[in-house]
């Protein structure tokens, strides 16, 4: 079942008219012609579709927040500022297919009655960027996009605006701070950016790919994309699979398959490589708790874990992680926790904005204490420290980058606690070339 | 302090600076700081108080808040840079596929370390933060290009041909 990637190997599939050839801007048309602003958000809001960026908010009820006050603009801006490590689905849906988001920016904006919208893009995706505007021209020239389109009466511009390298601004606030031109710090919410967003109008952001689906909901209907997936996961999911297995890229999965399918399919990951074993894995991108090979594949109450927002998050913390972007990364025997996990702190330390002391502090004596036990310096009260820290981010922040960056540490600690006190209390061997703890008897031990 | 700035752009940039300020609403125009300096960086290799003071100018806006957004994003690089400026990942998932290894023969070929730039002036290497290529990595980047499931022998080969 695919939704978004149907075509996105077609030869050509970049320019309009080979996506044309393959149904594309039908959706748009059918909106703009034939529905009305509220039927769009109507059927957006049966298909279940959730926040693919990482939070997983329903789109639909996220739509129907939007202020709609007389005379005053409002704004429709995509969230294409993927930076969370392990994530890279939303770079290969632009980069190889940037008219599915278009088009879904189009009906998307509709819905929201938007005449001006923005795709924020990270700065690093500089040549993604080009493309888009190539395909953004061509979609002007159709008819597509500008003034009174399809003679509808409607009219909409869409631009593309470039980030300069900053994690925070995939936070919706700090990227609406850096439309503005300005440094990224997110914003006290309320006012929510619904109320008061780039500018101080209403403005709804949403990520690359809950945009982009809104173009097959439009032509399938919202029960037939609800259809797809198990309870509340409904539809697909690009998963962006990165690590020790045989096929590392971007799937686009029916939610509700088993992890233990999409880590051996061949169809997915294709399983680990060659003469490796299962270690951990980090499901949703790096902020979300990393979890053994025991865990990740089976729930605590010995059900097989499905890819769904539910069963990923079963067993909460303890046991459990999240789905969030879909930056599946998976890690065999030949990882060191110790190691992946510093530079996680290290990549959270050097993103946070500094707003806030909690996270501005708390990363930097997470990286510092976590490099000390790395490099064979470490105190037998550190692992009990990077606990303490971690708990005082968690919460205390204007914006989840705090939570973000505990988390990780926080589960890395929960689950291979093992390992760090290993590296503590035996740095003559941690400090090896190559050198890596065997758990005794855990499944991925030799 | 304008009559002393020798930075202007070529007049096709220019062109295009007029046209990406008209994509924010009137008044709203400092929006544009981000593309302009990306712009300015891809004309002038790096944003020295000159080329920001100048975008400034292009912005009507205090030269400070171009200061202050350009420090606060790190693709801007406010010290001179060689001529190509090797932008490397160094997050988790590149490092599990042996990115660690790559970047240290990287620096001993090159015989500088992260932030340096080499004696002829060719080539400076910076570590950067996920560039959203995990599933092809190791990654980095030289302007706006991506090198990725990086080897010694591909570094071998990208550095020989970017030296010719």
């Amino acid at each position: 079942m695919k939704i978004l990637t149907e075509h996105i190997d077609v030869p050509g599939i970049e320019t309009i008219d080979v996506f044309c050839q393959h149904g594309g801007y039908q959706a748009a048309e059918k909106a703009i012609k034939k529905m009305t602003p509220d039927e769009v958000t109507e059927e957006v809001k049966k298909s279940g579709l959730r926040g693919r960026g990482g939070a997983g908010f329903p789109v639909g009820m996220k739509w129907s927040f939007l202020a709609k006050p007389e005379g005053i603009p409002r704004y429709l801006v995509c969230n294409a500022d993927e930076s969370e490590p392990g994530t890279f689905k939303d770079h290969y849906l632009m980069w190889k297919s940037p008219h599915t988001l278009i088009e879904g920016m189009i009906v998307s904006s509709f819905a929201l009655g938007a005449n001006t919208s923005y795709i924020y893009v990270r700065g690093e995706l500089m040549y993604v960027i080009h493309i888009l505007e190539k395909a953004i021209q061509e979609a002007y020239d159709k008819g597509y996009l500008g003034k009174n389109i399809l003679g509808s009466g409607y009219d909409l511009d869409l631009y593309v605006q470039p980030g300069g390298g900053a994690y925070i601004c995939g936070e919706e606030t700090a990227l609406l701070e850096s439309l503005e031109g300005k440094r990224g710090n997110p914003r006290i919410k309320p006012p929510f950016p619904a109320v008061k967003g780039v500018w101080q109008c209403p403005t709804v952001v949403n990520n690359v790919e809950s945009i982009a689906a809104t173009s097959w909901i439009i032509n399938h209907g919202g029960d037939a994309y609800a259809a797809v997936g198990v309870g509340r996961s409904t539809g697909t999911k690009l998963i962006s699979a990165s690590g020790h297995i045989r096929k590392p890229g971007v799937y686009e999965i029916p939610l509700g398959i088993t992890v233990e399918d999409f880590i051996y399919s061949d169809e997915w990951c294709g399983g680990i490589r060659d003469g490796h074993k299962l270690k951990a894995v980090v499901a949703g991108g790096s902020s979300v708790p990393i979890l053994s090979a025991e865990m990740i594949l089976n729930t605590v109450n010995g059900e097989k874990r499905l890819m769904t927002y539910e069963s990923l998050s079963d067993g909460g913390f303890a046991t459990g992680t999240m789905l969030g972007s879909g930056g599946f990364i998976v890690m065999d025997e030949t990882t060191c926790i110790v190691h992946n996990t510093l530079t996680f702190a290290r990549f959270y330390h050097h993103e946070s904005c500094g707003q806030c002391s909690p996270c501005r502090e708390g990363t930097g004596w997470m990286d510092k204490v976590i490099y000390r036990i790395e490099h064979g310096k470490g105190r037998k009260e550190d692992i009990d420290l990077l606990v303490d820290v971690a708990k005082k981010i968690e919460g205390n922040t204007i914006c989840p980058l705090g939570d973000a960056a505990a988390w990780p540490v926080a589960a890395a600690i929960r689950h291979f606690r093992d390992e760090f006190e290993w590296h503590i209390e035996h740095p003559e061997l941690a400090l090896q070339p190559g050198a890596v703890y065997m758990r005794p008897g855990a499944s991925w031990a030799q | 302090m304008e009559a002393k700035n020798t930075k202007v752009f070529p007049a096709e940039t220019l062109a295009l600076v007029q046209k990406i300020m008209k994509r924010y609403p009137e008044g709203k125009h400092k929006s544009a700081i981000l593309p302009i300096l990306h712009l300015a960086q891809a004309e002038w290799k790096w944003c020295s108080p000159e080329v920001m003071d100048y975008v400034a100018s292009l912005l009507s806006i205090a030269p400070i808040q171009v200061y202050e957004v350009a420090s606060f994003y790190t693709m801007f690089h406010l010290e001179p840079v060689g001529e190509h400026v090797i932008e490397y990942c160094r997050t988790g998932p590149c490092c599990l596929m042996g990115g660690v290894e790559v970047y240290d023969y990287l620096k001993k070929r090159l015989g500088i370390q992260t932030g340096e730039t080499t004696a002829d002036g060719q080539f400076t290497i910076k570590e950067v933060e996920c560039l959203a290529a995990c599933g092809w990595g190791p990654v980095f980047q030289i302007r706006e290009k991506f090198y990725m499931q990086l080897t010694a022998e591909k570094v071998d080969e990208i550095l020989d041909e970017l030296s010719k």
